[in-house]
């Protein structure tokens, strides 16, 4: 009985102490990112923003939350049932399982997988189905032009991010998110010597969650809400939190690829006393104060612009800076360690 | 390991019923779910043996990129169900054919009937554990060292297949004003705005 408590249910049980951990963190950040996110946007433009529930507003998130619980689900005639509600949890769910990979301090993973970073690229290129599938299953016009718009858009700028992340992965030789965190630790960060990439990614960010202004999927102007249009109450909740834990994984993403995760700015006395989680947070919620910013201040793209943008902009640099890095890794011989080990040991496996 | 088999089990069998209900379904667009579906328990069944890399890839190619076009295509053509599923009876024979067909293939290769002279020894070779060798780097090895010109040819055909598509659907239509962003940039203030003062009582 020890021996089952040992081997299989302590295990499993400590996993579950550590999503619910995760869960209940990024929900709690998710919720006064959003709080943020309506802050910055209303100073941009003078006004107050939220300020009535609790004090300077701090609770209106909550009260938002319970407003929506309570509302009725209206579902329209002639909505495909299962698939109109299965959108909102698709979406909602791929937002959070992203999360398992990241590693938010020095070893404060829930799972730390040797293809960590593809993971993540794999749970964000599948994102694109809740909003399809919203669109379709709405059977209304808005909404299905909102997720055909979506459907392009985030297929055209995966492409770009999927050629950032390699030339990040060609400087470390691994593709464990960690294992990026600690190249970073030795060298510089890599926004230095990767800067145009990292450009290149944090635009690629807002149009992969659809952040204005690449807001085109529910572009309110011509779409009223895009592929939202149908949905009330906790599917719709279910889309705005799914959409906010996106773009703050995005976010920490960034961090963890270009800005050295969890690692001080430098490794000297009172910066390092700071613990990793605190660092990680910080850089993070730099980078969310970037994204409300741009919201706020640039006008929306064009769609035909959006798709210039990433196909005849974007992918040529991306593919130009991937055999640029190659380029000057191997001329200056600095490849990372593995791949020279190997070699050292005979390459033929 | 009773774990693992409990696991292998479930999601072999959620494969195989979504692998069904794809040509079962009588809605197109469900039949492309299913078909994602069936995708994602595959790509966990490769992460069950230790291939984690080649079920990111699967999830990434195959479920982010092409069923996304799949789907895309799919809502968008007007199908009429009904007369989609009259052929059914017609065409079962040849379907059964194929299938009979991929069945044997499958027996004599996995049964050990037919095969290369070099299988044996490949077989009888111990695999690396994937604790020892990551399967990608292990992958990356064979596949860019070994492989180089089977894998150049591939990337080739690609690219010969990507430039036939784009060269037979690209029409050059007259007359269509289209938006040139070199032009617009390169435009100055004095290209386009002209100051000019006028006296009054006298025109321009």
């Amino acid at each position: 009985m020890l021996e089952l408590w040992n081997d299989l249910l302590w295990p499993l049980l400590w996993q579950v102490i550590l999503i619910l951990a995760l869960t209940v963190g990024v929900l709690l950040y998710v919720a006064y990112a959003v709080y943020a996110d309506r802050k910055i946007w209303a100073a941009v433009q003078l006004r107050r923003g939220p300020n009535v529930v609790g004090p300077f507003g701090l609770f209106q998130l909550f009260a938002d939350f319970g407003k929506n619980l309570i509302k009725e689900v209206i579902v329209p005639a002639g909505v495909n049932k299962g698939i109109f509600f299965i959108a909102p949890m698709l979406t909602f769910v791929l937002a959070v399982v992203g999360w398992a990979v990241i590693p938010v301090a020095d070893g404060m993973v829930v799972a730390d997988l040797n293809v960590g970073i593809l993971y993540i690229f794999a749970i964000s290129s599948m994102g694109v189905y809740g909003i399809i599938m919203a669109g379709w299953a709405s059977n209304s016009k808005y909404p299905f032009l909102g997720g055909m718009r979506a459907a392009a858009q985030m297929v055209s700028y995966e492409v770009s991010i999927g050629l950032v992340i390699v030339t990040v992965l060609m400087c470390v030789g691994s593709l464990n998110l960690t294992e990026i965190v600690y190249a970073q630790a030795e060298g510089v960060w890599f926004f230095i010597p990767l800067f145009p990439m990292f450009v290149v990614y944090f635009i690629s960010l807002l149009a992969e969650t659809n952040r204005p202004p690449f807001d085109l999927p529910e572009s309110e102007s011509e779409l009223v809400a895009g592929y939202q249009v149908e949905y009330s109450s906790t599917p719709y909740l279910l889309f705005m939190i799914g959409e906010y834990i996106n773009i703050v994984l995005l976010c920490s993403l960034c961090t963890v690829l270009f800005f050295g995760g969890w690692l001080p700015p430098l490794d000297i006395a009172p910066l390092n006393w700071i613990p990793g989680l605190v660092w990680f947070v910080l850089k993070t919620s730099f980078f969310f104060f970037l994204v409300s910013m741009v919201k706020a201040m640039v006008p929306r793209y064009r769609y035909d612009q959006l798709m210039r943008l990433g196909w005849k902009v974007f992918l040529p640099l991306s593919l130009l800076w991937v055999a640029i890095t190659g380029g000057v890794l191997i001329a200056f011989d600095l490849l990372p360690d593995p791949v020279a080990v190997s070699a050292a040991t005979g390459a033929g496996l | 390991m009773m774990v693992a088999t409990t696991a292998f089990y479930v999601f072999a069998a959620i494969t195989i019923a979504a692998a069904f209900m794809v040509i079962a379904a009588r809605n197109p667009v469900h039949s492309v779910l299913y078909l994602i579906l069936a995708f994602f328990n595959a790509a966990a069944l490769f992460v069950l043996i230790g291939a984690e890399f080649l079920a990111m890839i699967l999830v990434i190619v195959y479920v982010g990129a092409v069923a996304v076009l799949f789907m895309f295509v799919v809502m968008m053509l007007d199908i009429n169900f009904t007369e989609l599923r009259e052929g059914v009876l017609q065409y079962l024979p040849i379907g059964a054919l194929v299938g009979v067909i991929l069945v044997v293939e499958v027996l004599l290769v996995v049964g050990g009937i037919a095969v290369g002279p070099l299988s044996p020894d490949v077989a009888a070779a111990p695999a690396p554990m994937s604790s020892d060798v990551e399967n990608t780097r292990a992958l990356g090895q064979l596949l860019y060292t070994q492989y180089i010109y089977f894998f150049q040819i591939a990337g080739l055909i690609l690219l010969v297949a990507m430039i036939g598509a784009i060269v037979l659907t690209l029409r050059q239509r007259e007359g269509v004003r289209k938006q040139s962003i070199a032009a617009q940039n390169a435009r100055t203030r004095e290209d386009a705005v002209e100051l000019v003062d006028i006296k009054p009582g006298s025109g321009i």
